[in-house]
């Protein structure tokens, strides 16, 4: 086995380029397959469990999806208002634990703007045992002044700081012609919490259902409610209330299972990204085959000279084998690196802007299964040049060279 | 006892135009322990099939081959490799080393298919031997053609093997490299108790043999053509 190593890693050196643009091509092909099964998955896992701390969203009747990514991961635009009466109705009901009333549609340079009772910091746990909390440098907003509480990611891309103040834009997306006149003081910065609620800057709710021109009419309206229910049962209970009975109000319960419908709906672009990921890993082993067969004319001597020393068919056959392994096994490390560059990539995107946090170190079975595929597969590209070698005619290539 | 005997051997080719042609028939030939011979012949009369024959390298058509008493013609492939490995050197014309292998990695990869553990200590003595204690590391594309002969020697004697064939060993070499190469190999094998069987159609190279023999009185299927 010693000399087969040592003989495979001659070869390698020997085919430096070869080997290094073969690898190359398994590197972006594992990297390729590493990125959409682990990214996939976890931003599937994240985006069922990022609840903020809520099993519940009350909204005008509408789409749950568009009520979900409205008031919990603060993209896409509410789907209508409900009257305050309507909180006060599902606040009252026993079976809610709490309920937090919240206004959208003004930003600040595309930082969205969310009006919430003060309740979010006080009794919402975003995570078991932990609240969102702002820095010892600041404090919580006076419901009573126009003051805000910004999101950390949203703080630092804004480069806002405690004592700054800012006007509000209307509507969800920045433009400098929309500006309210009301200036807001940030008094405290949130600290990170991994959570969409970092990307958002929140003021009280009165201060956005009446900023100026806004219509008066609505000036008590909401977008949603969030609701923290006392028992699973009880959600159901709410979600028979109001989508079944009632045909005013919308009730996304539970997210988790609402996102999960989303990613079932965009199921086939993951099959396509798969497709293309393994379509990528099969041209990838096929440069492995094309890499040592096209060296096969030139490795013929060698083999002759080694067989003429002693060495087995099987040992050649063997050592090709290897080759074909050892290749991919290089590839497969460089896919490591391709792969959190990618992860990186795409990590930072869907922080700046849905707020989730990806981890390009979580274990993932690809991380197994992926190396060892491709390894299986690079070893049967190697089949064929292996046959080749096996078979050399050793008196015929040992003749000297004329 | 010889060291090897050799008795009705044959060996056919089919040529280019399907006609099946005989290039070794050699009723009878041996040879001793530590004994050195020469055998001279054109090239095309088949010297080097026979010594491809004798270390196993081509599996022979029919007759037999004894070396040290052991039957070649009734091993199979993979152990005729191991036999070969362990107990038969060759020297090619054109040294045939690894270009990829220094010189002394030419001769432990030598050692590593024969029986038992590569030896580091005798593959540096041999380089030593030839001429090249300082050179062991050297890649032989950096090495002069005599020099790249000689790590060839050491290889071909790195299992200690009691036979070394050596096929045109001076093909290559300029006429005083080709001398000092040649008295390398005869010492050598002497110093390492191995009988030296020899082709070459170079007459200066067959000088230096006591033993010569023409092979086309030993293959009969030269004399038939």
């Amino acid at each position: 086995m010693k000399t087969i190593c040592l003989l495979v890693c001659r070869s390698l050196r020997q085919h430096f380029l070869s080997t290094a643009v073969t690898s190359l091509s398994i590197a972006l092909a594992g990297g390729l397959w590493l990125s959409v099964w682990a990214i996939r998955d976890q931003a599937n896992a994240v985006f069922t469990k990022v609840d903020s701390g809520f099993d519940a969203v009350l909204g005008a009747r509408g789409s749950k999806l568009q009520l979900v990514l409205n008031a919990i991961f603060h993209v896409e635009a509410s789907p209508g208002n409900l009257a305050w009466e309507d909180f006060e109705d599902i606040q009252s009901n026993p079976t809610v634990a709490a309920a937090i009333p919240l206004a959208v549609g003004d930003n600040y340079r595309g930082y969205r703007l969310a009006g919430v009772s003060t309740n979010l910091f006080s009794e919402i746990e975003y995570r078991p045992g932990r609240r969102f909390q702002v820095f010892s440098n600041g404090r919580i907003f006076d419901p009573g002044r126009q003051e805000a509480v910004v999101g950390s990611f949203a703080a630092r891309k804004l480069g806002l700081e405690v004592g700054d103040t800012f006007h509000p834009y209307h509507g969800l997306t920045f433009d400098p012609e929309e500006r309210h006149e009301e200036t807001y003081h940030v008094v405290g910065i949130l600290k990170p919490s991994n959570t969409p609620a970092d990307r958002v800057i929140w003021i009280p709710l009165a201060g956005l259902q009446q900023m100026s021109g806004h219509d008066p009419k609505a000036a008590t309206d909401l977008s949603a409610v969030l609701i923290k229910v006392r028992s699973p049962l009880a959600g159901f209970r709410l979600d028979t209330l109001y989508n079944k009975q009632g045909d005013r109000l919308t009730l996304a319960y539970p997210i988790g299972q609402i996102m999960a419908q989303l990613f079932s709906k965009v199921r086939w672009f993951d099959r396509v990204l798969e497709l293309i990921a393994s379509l990528v890993a099969v041209v990838a082993a096929a440069s492995v085959l094309a890499s040592i067969h096209n060296s096969m004319n030139e490795r013929r001597r060698d083999i002759a000279i080694l067989r003429a020393l002693g060495a087995r068919r099987r040992t050649i056959f063997g050592t090709i084998i290897l080759e074909a392994v050892a290749i991919s096994v290089l590839g497969m490390a460089a896919a490591f690196a391709v792969y959190f560059a990618i992860f990186t990539v795409v990590a930072a995107v869907l922080r700046a802007e849905l707020g989730v946090v990806l981890s390009a170190a979580q274990w993932h079975w690809v991380m197994l299964w992926a190396p060892l595929l491709m390894m299986g597969m690079s070893a049967l590209a190697g089949l064929a040049p292996a046959v080749k070698a096996y078979q050399t005619n050793v008196a015929k290539h040992l003749a000297p060279v004329s | 006892m010889s060291l090897l005997e050799i008795h009705q051997l044959k060996k056919s080719f089919a040529s280019p135009d399907k006609e099946v042609r005989l290039a070794v028939d050699v009723p009878s030939f041996s040879l001793s322990e530590c004994e050195q011979t020469a055998l001279s012949g054109e090239s095309g009369s088949g010297k080097t099939t026979f010594l491809n024959l004798i270390s196993g390298i081509l599996p022979a058509d029919s007759g037999t081959i004894r070396i040290e008493g052991r039957e070649m013609t009734a091993l199979s492939e993979a152990e005729r490799d191991r036999f070969r490995a362990s107990k038969v050197g060759y020297i090619f014309q054109t040294f045939n080393l690894l270009q990829g292998f220094t010189c002394m990695e030419n001769i432990l990869l030598r050692m590593s298919f024969g029986v038992g553990k590569p030896d580091r200590a005798l593959a540096k003595r041999l380089l030593e031997r030839v001429g090249l204690r300082k050179r062991t590391e050297y890649y032989p594309r950096q090495l002069s053609t005599g020099q790249q002969q000689r790590v060839a020697v050491a290889r071909a004697l790195a299992s200690r093997p009691p036979l070394v064939l050596a096929d045109e060993p001076t093909g290559n070499l300029d006429s005083a490299n080709a001398k000092e190469s040649l008295s390398l190999i005869q010492e050598t094998c002497e110093e390492n108790g191995a009988a030296l069987l020899l082709v070459s159609h170079d007459p200066t190279a067959l000088e230096q043999f006591a033993s010569r023999k023409d092979f086309s009185e030993i293959n009969r299927a030269q004399q038939e053509e």
